[in-house]
């Protein structure tokens, strides 16, 4: 279980290593104006307030069955 | 009947649901948290590479493709569990095979349903109203087999809840598993690829050739995201697993 651990968090850490970059030069219309003034972090807000109910969600249902699985 | 079957018999669950596993562990559950916080942040504020027909919704990477990819590991989960259970005669891993497949059918849904809002924006003729584009985008071949594959799985939800008989009803289902598995492969990864289709990917793997698919600024954020989504699955999946088990000591007693 533990070199599962390891391995599983090296796989991790390795794959934030790998970037490369190419960009190419030609100009095509991005929401780039829609960051600049920061409202694409209301959006951000949005999405991670859902996700952050969901899983609260699934923590509790998993709280439960290990209360009834103690049982 | 043959002796390994009378023996399926004696193999009984309540003698393996109190084993305490990785299911009951947490640190997974919190690595796909933190993967999928890392997702929903990084996915929408970095940097993409500006291209013209897909801008911005080249960010559903990290969505709608993840879906699909999760949708493969769950069933492939799913197969390895039926494979177990009739090497074994052990009901729990049939218990594991329907639960995994469920969870997997979900993440394909889920990939259909977000594919189908993608491609209305993307491949429709931006001169006309999306649905007059309708006929051109439905008989797409990655979306038939997709469907078909889906379909396949959903007739082995019926057939495995349809059979009274404990026994039969995992061992029918646990072949019939391997033969759905089977089916993914010529219905999503085979056919659209001979076909022609408006899907990305086609000559090569969706969003992981190395060379001349995905932007590698995008491969530190979509490979991540495939792992966080993926244990969401296992996690959901785990749930439902622990909670038929408990069901199923509760009516042995």
């Amino acid at each position: 279980m533990i070199r599962l651990k390891k391995l599983f968090t090296l796989f991790v850490v390795l794959m934030f290593s790998v970037i490369a970059y190419a960009q190419n030069g030609k100009q095509v219309e991005m929401a780039d104006q829609m960051r600049s003034n920061g409202r694409i972090y209301v959006v951000v807000a949005v999405m991670l307030t859902i996700l952050a109910g969901l899983v609260l969600y699934i923590v509790r249902i998993d709280r439960k069955l290990r209360k009834f699985e103690k049982e | 009947m043959p002796p390994h079957l009378t023996a399926a018999k004696t193999r009984w669950l309540p003698m393996t649901t109190n084993v305490k596993n990785y299911m009951h562990k947490s640190w997974w559950k919190i690595v796909s948290v933190i993967l999928l916080v890392y997702t929903f942040t990084a996915g929408l504020l970095m940097n993409v590479p500006a291209l013209a027909p897909l801008q911005e919704t080249i960010r559903n990477l990290y969505f709608h493709v993840c879906m699909w990819f999760a949708m493969m590991i769950l069933f492939t989960v799913s197969v390895v569990n039926a494979i177990r259970y009739l090497r074994s005669f052990d009901l729990k891993y049939d218990i594991y095979a329907r639960h995994f497949a469920v969870v997997a059918i979900i993440f394909g849904l889920l990939g259909y349903a977000t594919g189908t809002i993608w491609a209305s924006y993307t491949w429709a003729d931006p001169n006309k109203p999306a649905i007059n584009s309708f006929s051109s985008i439905a008989r797409d071949p990655k979306l038939i087999g997709a469907a078909i594959a889906l379909l396949v799985y959903f007739a082995y939800l019926i057939l495995r809840d349809s059979i009274q008989d404990i026994d039969k009803k995992a061992r029918i289902s646990s072949v019939y598993n391997i033969f759905a598995y089977a089916m993914l492969f010529p219905a999503i990864w085979i056919l659209p690829r001979i076909l022609p289709s408006l899907h990305p990917g086609q000559e090569g793997n969706p969003a992981l050739d190395v060379k001349n698919d995905i932007d590698g600024s995008m491969r530190i954020v979509f490979y991540p995201a495939v792992i966080g989504w993926t244990l969401l699955g296992v996690w959901i999946a785990t749930l439902k697993i622990r909670l038929s088990l408990l069901k199923e000591k509760k009516m042995m007693q």
